[in-house]
């Protein structure tokens, strides 16, 4: 499926399909996602959003008898290569989860955690990158005076925004965010879709969202999926309010799902 | 009965059933409380500065159990160093890389067997194959049976705790583009390491009141030794050597080795679980 | 970084996760070598053993280190009947505490009390033995044993069984204290399976009116059945490989008798007492075959045991 794009796209799927030992999760995905925008996957739950955001990073093959089959490029380069290195893919699309994820060590050490893997910076260049990152992520005003202190410590919105920092300082290029804000009080919600708006100058960001308002007011494209079929991909306006889908229009105006 | 209004004779029987199970409750405390008691009445009055400075003594006269204390202390030391990493490891396998193939699933039903077999036979299989060889007991004998005991208690927390770490904390390091050993080593072990340490702790205590597998293989021995290749005094040998005695003095003796090492099994006991219980409320 | 950097680093990271994942692999395949390694050890040892007395071992009760004729008989009698005499009065009474710690007691005792039962898990077991022999054998010789010949003593077909002098030490009192040993371990495993019953399916059985008795015997039991058998057999594990607790208690001595009063032996109790006294290759191997048949029969108990308690864990996977 194809839409007029306003940018170049940096992810292409091609024919993707994903099972779960026999269970087909994604059926034919065609898709493309444009370049330094933000692209929303919505859906009701069981739809197949989070499977297809987990296949940009293969996280799936940490689990036995998942299996993606197809093509996704990422600037034309096929990242369902055997071939492809997962860790090196993985360093170019960061993630971050429903649940916040700090690791068991200070937020200084979080954030450098995945800077140090494939960058070998000074002490001073660390400092710069982690403080960086935590400016980029709106924490650094809140966590600047405790950088030695465990990560477990900061409240659940600061924690996704560590976990946001987190991703990239490796400097990725693109950001999956897999209903990030599920876990979080409305005040935080707020800030990190603030946030999103930003980083979308730097990262190409998908975001998969249960909460239909979130996609509308954080994305440009606009993915409605459904029992593993993509239904209507178009610009967020436009599925919004003109959509073409008469499933769409369904989900959307809350007639089901 | 059926004269008895049927829910009155429900009633009777819940009463009856709950009564019984607080008499059990209470009998089971009862042998706790004895057992105790009876340690340190007999204990207390054998304990003294001459316990832990003296050797142990020939029968009739008096003397201590430094020999044993240290012999004990270093079998037991060396057997935590032998086995821990050992279990580590391999209850790591069996945590992130066992969820595919044959492998793990037939270690862990080996291991869980192990977990509670019977020590003295691991003893036989250290003379079997150890004490054998060199010909004669010694303390690597001892700290080689002991150190097959902690192996599989570390196996089973490790793998516990391994697998209480949330996947999502897995999947959050890999997909910073971090290879799985420091995903493992940095992110999971990290987030486990208070329960692994209170398995290590527990696995302490187990072998340190351990006696049937070290009789084939340290035994013991009656004067001062720190050379691993010799028999070497231990405690719990002592203990059972000396109470099996005729001899009055050598029974305060194992008296007072009995109150010392049930009170330093019971306190790691303890420590370990406040240890990990404090852990577990912060997360 | 430059490309070529970069793929140097990339292999030396995929070449220490390949290291990691052998290494650790290594470790968990030598516990099963190590398994393999006792069973081949054990049968060594005891081949002179096998090959002098073939099955004859299992069915004699002879044991005469000077006429080099051994029989595995009373030990193997003396080891099943303390574990099943500590089996009995230990199933009911773990049964009594697991009720009482997951439905009776207050909410503030349950730790205290989970922890005390743990405790006495926790106890050397060297130390049950000092106990059983010093403090209970002789209130047992003075105030049970006359009681217990006295009045079921003349009771034929029990009477034989409870006869002789009372001597404190016997196959008895090594039950007894193996039944001790064992509570904690069966209580606690008890405890733990009848914590995985779905609060959900307890409160609609108090909902039709049951009482507490009636949900833990007619909803929980059930429901946990294969749970509690496999905890049992984990404690008869236990119990069947035990040395010092029984090796102070019941008596050592190579004779078949019918009263349990009267001191017997154990595999493991025999092999405490005599193996380093043992001359000769033939009485050290005959030990050491005891010792292949305990393990034998623990790890068909064992095996049991976890086997149903897998059961049980895999169900409750499946339905959550």
């Amino acid at each position: 499926m194809n839409a007029e794009l306003a940018a170049p796209p940096k992810l292409v799927v091609n024919n993707l399909n994903f099972h779960y030992g026999t269970e087909r999760a994604l059926k034919d995905i065609n898709l493309s996602i444009p370049e330094k925008m933000v692209t929303a996957f919505i859906g009701p739950s069981g739809c197949g959003k989070s499977t297809l955001l987990r296949t940009f990073n293969r996280m799936y093959e940490l689990y036995p008898r998942q299996k993606a089959s197809g093509e996704i490029l990422l600037d034309g380069n096929n990242i369902l290569d055997k071939k492809q290195d997962l860790n090196t893919l993985r360093a170019k699309i960061g993630m971050v989860f429903q649940k916040p994820t700090p690791f068991p060590m200070s937020i200084y050490d979080n954030i450098a955690f995945g800077a140090k893997l494939y960058e070998n910076l000074s002490r001073y260049d660390m400092d710069e990158r982690v403080e960086w990152a935590l400016k980029k992520a709106a924490l650094w005003t809140e966590a600047k005076d405790k950088l030695k202190q465990s990560g477990t410590g900061l409240s659940g919105g600061q924690q996704q925004r560590l976990c946001i920092a987190r991703a990239i300082a490796v400097k990725p290029q693109v950001l999956l965010l897999d209903e990030p804000t599920s876990a979080l009080d409305p005040i935080s919600t707020a800030h990190i879709e603030k946030l999103i708006d930003e980083l979308k100058a730097e990262f190409t960001i998908v975001i998969v969202t249960h909460n239909m308002q979130q996609a509308a007011r954080v994305s440009d494209y606009t993915a409605y999926m459904y029992l593993g079929n993509l239904i209507e991909f178009g610009d967020t306006s436009t599925v919004f309010t003109n959509p073409k889908r008469k499933e769409t229009e369904d989900y959307i105006t809350g007639r089901f799902g | 009965m059926n004269l008895l209004p049927l829910y009155t004779r429900r009633r009777l029987i819940n009463a009856l059933g709950l009564g019984i199970s607080v008499l059990a409750m209470l009998f089971g405390l009862f042998w706790l409380g004895w057992i105790l008691w009876t340690l340190l009445d007999n204990g207390i009055p054998g304990l003294s500065l001459a316990v832990f400075t003296q050797m142990t003594p020939p029968p009739g006269s008096k003397g201590g159990l430094l020999n044993a204390i240290v012999g004990s202390l270093m079998m037991t030391s060396i057997a935590t160093i032998i086995g821990t990493p050992i279990g580590i490891l391999a209850g790591t396998y069996l945590a992130e890389f066992g969820q595919r193939g044959w492998l793990a699933p037939t270690t862990r039903f080996i291991n869980d067997v192990l977990l509670s077999a019977p020590s003295i036979v691991i003893g036989l299989f250290i003379y079997a194959i150890y004490v054998v060889r060199v010909g004669h007991f010694s303390g690597w004998g001892g700290a080689l049976a002991l150190s097959i005991l902690v192996i599989p208690i570390v196996i089973r927390t490790t793998e516990n705790m391994l697998r209480l770490v949330p996947n999502t904390l897995r999947e959050a390091a890999a997909a910073l583009g971090a290879p799985q050993w420091k995903v493992i080593n940095f992110v999971t072990l990290r987030a486990a390491r208070a329960g692994i340490l209170t398995g290590i702790m527990l696995a302490v205590a187990r072998i340190s009141g351990e006696t049937a597998p070290l009789l084939f293989t340290s035994l013991n021995n009656q004067f001062w030794s720190s050379n691993m290749n010799q028999p070497m005094a231990n405690l719990p040998v002592v203990i059972f050597q000396f109470a099996m005695s005729p001899y009055d003095d050598w029974h305060t003796l194992a008296w007072a080795g009995a109150l010392l090492i049930t009170f330093s099994v019971l306190t790691l006991n303890i420590l370990a679980r406040v240890l990990f219980r404090q852990r577990a409320t912060t997360h | 970084m430059p490309m070529f950097l970069r793929e140097a680093r990339l292999k030396r990271q995929n070449w220490l996760d390949f290291l990691f994942r052998n290494v650790t692999r290594f470790f968990a395949f030598a516990v099963l070598a190590l398994l393999l390694t006792l069973i081949i050890a054990l049968i060594i040892g005891s081949w002179p053993a096998i090959n002098a007395f073939g099955f004859r071992f299992f069915g004699s009760s002879e044991w005469n280190p000077v006429t080099e004729e051994f029989g595995a008989l009373i030990p193997i009698v003396g080891t099943l009947t303390t574990s099943a005499i500590a089996l009995l009065i230990a199933i009911p009474v773990s049964f009594g505490i697991a009720i009482f710690l997951t439905e009776l007691s207050p909410r503030w005792l349950r730790r205290p009390l989970g922890i005390a039962i743990e405790l006495l898990a926790g106890i050397p077991s060297i130390i049950y033995g000092m106990w059983g022999l010093f403090v209970f054998a002789p209130l047992f010789a003075d105030y049970i044993e006359p009681w217990l010949t006295k009045h079921i003593g003349p009771i034929p077909l029990l009477g034989p069984f409870f006869s002789g002098p009372p001597m404190g030490i016997g196959v008895l009192t090594a039950g007894i204290i193996l039944a001790i040993m064992v509570i904690p371990f069966i209580a606690s495993v008890m405890r733990d399976v009848f914590e995985v019953v779905p609060t959900l399916l307890k409160e609609s059985a108090y909902g039709l009116g049951a009482t507490t008795w009636e949900v833990m015997w007619k909803v929980v039991l059930p429901y946990t059945k294969i749970g509690v058998v496999g905890g049992i057999m984990l404690g008869l594990g236990r119990a069947l490989g035990e040395t010092m607790a029984v090796t102070f208690v019941i008596g050592n001595a190579h004779e078949l008798n019918k009263s349990l009063l009267m001191p017997g032996n154990s595999i493991s109790s025999a092999l405490a007492n005599e193996f380093n006294e043992a001359v000769g290759e033939l009485y050290t191997s005959a030990l050491i075959e005891l010792g292949l048949i305990l393990f034998f029969i623990t790890f068909v108990v064992l095996s049991l045991a976890r086997y149903m308690l897998y059961k049980l864990a895999k169900r409750e996977g499946h339905t959550t």
